[in-house]
């Protein structure tokens, strides 16, 4: 068996003839697609638009952050800007990025379906969130919105004199994406299974995909009606959350909890997903503790819905309320932890390469652990007290959001390119971009961590002097980071043209995305295959034909 | 205040320490995971990298595993969330001989009264080793009384009041910040709070007081405001009534802690005292923060004068 | 809800596979099905998802208005008792009488019978139409009478006894505003529930035309079905409603 060398193509591969892009070239054959594959691109190009504006946002708060007074911009401006970082990071890039993308372009591919239950409500999930990042993003250019993006009350619904309202008209809209979206995943993952895939047999990622899709369907809805709430009280200048006139600013932060905690978990659990087809592949192992590593999913989906108290430890509520929820939110982590150990239990005896998805992925487990172990600091009530509202929570969720979840989506981008567009990513380029986000990332936010305990509260546009050093610091990580997030946009393009060219199996990796060609045809697969063995069953993969049973396009005779 | 870069904030209440410890605790378990993370990936991807294109063998899922690594980081969390509960009971419980400091926040500055008048603004001057507890409210936005120096923090709320405590070990000046974000100049939401010895801190207190306290001041208002008027005949008396249990015309029971008198006078239908009719009207939007502060003052006051005999 | 309409499903659409036995696609199977039942199954399945994420979407509104009733007991039963309970009964009745018509024409598709169906849809159409109709005329009468949030309600001199407070007193006036409060829920909760009524009526406004055109089979019939499911749900929600906002006692 003479093998060739890691990372070139299996197969002297050449591009198939027909796939999903070749089926039509016109604008109007991408925005009225119904494929699955399509409108997974499509997500794919307007993320990356938000994200790069979310992270411009970022640059410029970092920037001002270099000195301690407030001179760059004024601080209403910067009020704005975190505002408008959060909101778009939050709702209009990560909250869709792994399974509007991956999901949706995955999914059916990986238990075998020629689409999603539902392709017209997809493309409509792609319109709803287009209108509602539009609208979003369009405050902005009107004058945008200063707060937070938590919106607390009554700040945003008397005081702010910004544009609250068009701002949460955005995200209601949007929200409504995401509940198509979950709703979409749930039905195809219940109805769409090849025979043969049985709940048991199928790729990690699909079960991270199903518990992500339930908190979508449950929780966003309570997000959607509680801003419209906040919206009828500006409109109308009644008391719905305003104490001034009856109402009760708490249980507004208790609806908006009951979401976004939940919400924190859709930003994790794809990233989860990912990292398990990653792990696997990349150490051509079965994945360690399957069912356990499955299950975890769904605790996680369930018990994340108990404990969004943790962010109300100081808001006044009551001290018995505090510690059931502080107690809630260790035992939400225990599932993370053993997601985390098997992982790194699936590296024993692997076969293990360094390449760049699964560089990602390393970086992923390392962040993720502190990011985690970071959150039972604010888990533990006395602790939190004193860090609630600094920037050891933006430390923390940095550490998950952008360490964990944005490396899983970068090592995704990486692992599934061929697959996507047919063609290879630079490898070279791509590990050392990995290491340069890498490394930007810690020393943009590790000292974040020193400075939030030492009482640098966040959503400050100056501070005291005494902070600079640190803030410098994290500023010169933020630009290091930045470009480590531009040269992957500038690579990767290129490669759409110069890449080698991929072929069905690259990574030689388990899973029927691999059996069919790269890019895939428009139905997917030449036959619906039939599924006779449990996933990431790499030990007997049979060396010639990598187990394609069903090759489509070029390699079929 | 010593404004030098440093990695650790100044310890400087008696809660701050304890604080410190457990959070050394974390630290220690989160540097023990990640290094033991960071060091089995490590060894494990060197010592099995790819050698060749050859399948690996399966390994085998291993229970005992599974279950070790659930259950000992479970154990884990148990041992945090025993430690914090307890210490956060701690916190949460103000000694009962507290000096009271009433604090309203406002956008977009402190505003703040010690028993016998003396105001400050963005300032507070406390003496060492006295509990002290504050009694804050908003009169706008929600915001956030935070000491970094002495690990606490509570958010302050309009219409309703939040209580914080601490005492102070070490004299020095401190930071004080406003930590909710509150607007446009919430990072300008920011003070001192400044630890004296005692002798020094009567001397300063004496120093600013005014003529009126603020229950003489309350006194006043309860007349202004027509109190007086029922209170003593068709309305409860407020001799002895603050700390005191009070039966409620549903059957209940609460302390008549400053929240409660809060509510009384400002909605009083929420909670109708046992034997009396409901017709006390709704001071709500007719009092201004500061107004309320000193009746409850006042009426805290009366405590004293009746030799607390009403406690139960 | 969302099935390919069976003209789109032209032979390109069924792709080149399924080699060996090419057999014929069941009338109103879309192409990434295998079967009727399948489909079935997962349009059911998906409304079933829909109506959970509705009724938390409901949940949180009914939750605040809770909290609320809860906080301020006798300003909302006097709100509550301004409202005109007889037509929220009437309302009701028509409600009841147009999801029963529903189960009618989807037991018409069921059977395959067309012009039940279209009749039955029709007559759902209408009900719920005078439904609206009556809120409407409702609304008008509230407003009317100054029971609407904001200015309208506030700026206005109440007459003596309307309330059982002296509305010129500091208490009559903590009264009203949380009276008012009554009425923002009962507004809200009430247009949510008439815009889920407007969404069902032109649903079933275009599947009345194309049961017309004779789009729907005995096999065939999903979107009848899926549009039953919805408008039942649309009238338990009201059920809800009636009992929360017109006869709160307290
Ligand atoms: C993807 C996003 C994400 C994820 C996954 C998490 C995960 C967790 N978060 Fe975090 N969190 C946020 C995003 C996220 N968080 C955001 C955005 C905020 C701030 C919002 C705002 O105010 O703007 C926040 C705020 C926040 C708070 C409120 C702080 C405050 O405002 O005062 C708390 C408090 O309990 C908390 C806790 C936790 C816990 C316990 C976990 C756990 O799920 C973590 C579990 C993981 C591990 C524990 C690591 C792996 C484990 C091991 C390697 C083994 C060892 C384990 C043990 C010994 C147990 N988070
Ligand atoms: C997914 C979520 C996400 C992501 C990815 C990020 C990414 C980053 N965040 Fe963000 N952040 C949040 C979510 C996120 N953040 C949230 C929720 C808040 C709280 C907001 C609030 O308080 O309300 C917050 C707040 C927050 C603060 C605190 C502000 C304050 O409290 O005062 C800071 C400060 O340093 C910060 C920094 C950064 C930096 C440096 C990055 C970097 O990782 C960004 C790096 C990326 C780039 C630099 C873009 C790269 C450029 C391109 C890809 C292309 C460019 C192309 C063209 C010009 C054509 N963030
Ligand atoms: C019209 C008569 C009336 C006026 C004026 C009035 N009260 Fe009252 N108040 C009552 C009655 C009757 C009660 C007991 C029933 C209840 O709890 O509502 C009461 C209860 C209270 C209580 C709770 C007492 C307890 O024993 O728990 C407080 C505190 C209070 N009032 C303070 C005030 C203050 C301060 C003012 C003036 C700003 C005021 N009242 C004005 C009639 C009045
Ligand atoms: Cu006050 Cu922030
Ligand atoms: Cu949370």
């Amino acid at each position: 068996m003479n093998m060739t060398m890691t990372g070139t193509p299996y197969t002297p591969a050449k591009m198939p003839e027909s796939s999903y892009l070749t089926d039509g070239y016109s604008l109007r054959s991408w925005l009225l697609t119904k494929d699955h594959k399509r409108i997974g691109i499509l997500y794919m190009v307007s993320l990356t638009v938000f994200f790069a504006l979310g992270g411009i946002a970022a640059i410029i708060m970092r920037l001002e952050l270099a000195t301690p007074a407030g001179d760059l911009v004024r601080a209403d401006t910067y009020n704005r800007l975190f505002t408008v970082h959060g909101i778009v990071m939050i709702f209009l890039f990560l909250v869709p990025s792994i399974p509007a993308v991956f999901g949706n372009f995955l999914l059916p591919l990986m238990i075998g379906a020629r689409d999603l239950a539902f392709p017209r409500l997809n493309l409509l999930s792609w319109y709803l969130y287009m209108l509602g990042g539009i609208i979003t993003v369009g405050v902005v250019v009107g004058g945008g919105v200063d707060t937070g993006w938590t919106f607390y009350t009554p700040f945003s619904s008397t005081y702010s004199n910004s544009n609250v309202v068009w701002t949460v008209a955005g995200i209601f809209v949007a929200g409504f994406s995401s509940i198509l979206t979950g709703l979409n995943f749930i039905i195809t993952t219940h109805k769409m299974r090849a025979p043969g895939m049985g709940w048991f047999r199928m790729p990690l990622f699909v079960w991270s995909m199903y518990a992500t899709a339930l908190i979508m369907l449950l929780a966003t809805p309570v997000l959607a009606i509680t801003l419209a709430l906040v919206g009828v009280e500006r409109i109308f200048g009644v008391g719905i959350f305003n104490p001034a006139l009856g109402g009760d600013p708490i249980l507004f932060q208790h609806l908006f909890w009951f979401y976004s905690h939940p919400a924190v978990y859709i930003m994790v659990l794809p990233a989860m997903g990912v990292m398990s087809e990653l792990v696997t592949c990349f150490s051509r192992h079965r994945i360690f503790g399957y069912e356990f590593v499955a299950f975890s999913s769904l605790a996680i989906a369930v018990l994340g819905f108990l404990v969004w108290g943790h962010h109300m430890f100081v808001s006044g509520q009551s001290v018995y309320g505090g510690l059931m929820f502080s107690a809630l939110s260790f035992l939400v982590a225990i599932p993370s932890a053993v997601k985390v150990f098997n992982w790194t239990a699936t590296l024993y005896k692997g076969s293990i390469s360094l390449q760049t998805p699964m560089l990602y992925a390393f970086g992923f487990i390392g962040l993720f652990t502190i990011g985690g172990l970071t959150g039972l600091f604010l888990a533990s009530v006395a602790i939190d007290v004193h860090v609630t509202d600094t920037y050891f929570i933006v430390a923390h969720f940095h550490y998950i959001m952008v360490g964990g979840a944005v490396m899983a989506y970068m090592g995704a981008i990486h692992f599934w390119w061929p697959k996507l567009t047919g063609r290879m990513y630079p490898e070279w380029w791509g590990r050392f971009s990995a290491l340069l986000i890498f490394a930007g990332f810690n020393l943009t936010f590790f000292p974040q961590f020193i400075l939030g305990y030492l009482g640098m509260p966040r959503r400050y546009y100056s501070y005291a002097p005494e902070f600079q050093a640190l803030n410098v610091m994290s500023s010169a990580g933020a630009t290091i980071l930045g470009l480590g997030y531009v040269l992957p946009l500038a690579y990767l393009l290129w490669s759409l043209k110069y890449g080698a060219i991929a072929g069905p199996n690259p990574f030689r990796a388990k899973g029927l995305e691999w059996t069919t060609a790269s890019p895939p045809p428009t139905h997917n697969f030449a036959e619906i295959p039939i599924v006779t063995e449990e996933a990431y069953a790499y030990h007997d993969m049979d060396a010639e034909t990598d187990g394609r049973e069903v090759v489509a396009g070029e390699d079929r005779p | 205040m010593d404004q030098g870069f440093r990695l650790f904030p100044k310890e400087a209440s008696t809660i701050a320490p304890q604080v410190d410890l457990l959070y050394f605790f974390l630290v220690a378990v989160t540097a023990f995971f990640t290094l033991l993370i960071f060091v089995a990936i490590v060894y494990l991807a060197l010592r099995y990298r790819r050698k060749s294109e050859a399948m690996p063998p399966e390994t085998k899922t291993d229970l005992r595993l599974e279950l070790s690594w659930t259950i000992i980081p479970f154990l884990i969390t148990l041992v945090m969330f025993g430690w914090s509960t307890r210490l956060f009971l701690k916190m949460s419980t103000p000694p009962k001989n507290a000096m009271e400091i009433h604090v309203i926040g406002k956008q977009w500055m402190w505003k703040i009264e010690h028993p016998n008048g003396a105001r400050e603004i963005n300032e507070l001057h406390i003496p060492v080793g006295r509990p002290v507890r504050l009694i804050m409210s908003s009169q706008d936005v929600i915001h956030s009384f935070f000491i970094p120096a002495f690990r606490v923090k509570q958010d302050v709320l309009p219409g309703r009041f939040s209580s914080l405590w601490f005492e102070a070990t070490t004299p020095g000046e401190y930071h004080l910040f406003c930590a909710e974000y509150c607007g446009t100049d919430h990072s300008r939401m920011t003070g001192r709070i400044v630890v004296m010895e005692p002798a020094k801190f009567e001397a300063w207190l004496a120093g600013v007081a005014p003529d009126e306290t603020p229950a003489k001041q309350g006194e006043k208002l309860f007349t202004t405001y027509g109190c007086m008027a029922c209170h003593g005949e068709r309305g409860p008396t407020m001799a002895g009534l603050y700390g005191s249990t009070v039966s409620l015309a549903d059957g209940s029971k609460v302390v008549a802690d400053e929240q409660y008198l809060r509510e009384s006078i400002v909605n009083p239908a929420a909670k109708v005292v046992a034997g009396f009719e409901p017709i006390m009207p709704a001071f709500q939007g007719q009092l201004s923060e500061e107004q309320i502060v000193r009746l409850i003052a006042y009426i805290k006051s009366l405590r004293t004068a009746a030799g607390g005999e009403a406690n139960p | 809800m969302t099935t390919d309409h069976p003209a789109t499903l032209d032979a390109h659409d069924k792709g080149p596979h399924d080699s060996g036995q090419p057999r014929p696609a069941p009338y109103g199977l879309a192409h990434h099905f295998e079967d009727l039942g399948q489909q079935h199954e997962a349009a059911t399945l998906g409304m079933w998802a829909f109506l959970a994420t509705e009724i938390l979407f409901f949940g949180a509104v009914f939750l605040a208005y809770s909290v609320y009733r809860h906080a301020y007991p006798q300003p909302f039963a006097a709100a509550s008792h301004h409202l005109y309970l007889w037509i929220g009964v009437t309302n009701t009745a028509v409600l009841l009488t147009s999801s029963f018509a529903m189960v009618l024409a989807v037991h018409a598709a069921k059977t395959g019978n067309r012009r039940q169906l279209v009749g039955f849809l029709v007559i759902t159409i209408l009900l719920g139409m005078a439904f609206l109709g009556i809120k409407g005329f409702e609304y008008y009468k509230d407003v009317q009478e100054h029971l609407f949030p904001g200015k309208i309600f506030n700026l206005h001199d109440w007459e003596a006894g309307f309330w059982p407070v002296d509305v010129k007193s500091a208490a009559g006036i903590e009264f009203l505003r949380h009276a008012e409060l009554f009425l923002v829920f009962y507004y809200i909760m009430t247009a949510i529930h008439a815009t889920h009524m407007v969404v069902g009526l032109a649903i079933m406004g275009i599947l009345a035309v194309k049961a017309w055109r004779g789009r729907y089979t005995a096999e065939y019939n999903d979107p009848v079905d899926m549009a039953g499911l919805y408008w039942h749900f649309v009238d338990i929600v009201w059920i809800f409603l009636l009992p929360l906002l017109y006869m709160v006692r307290n």
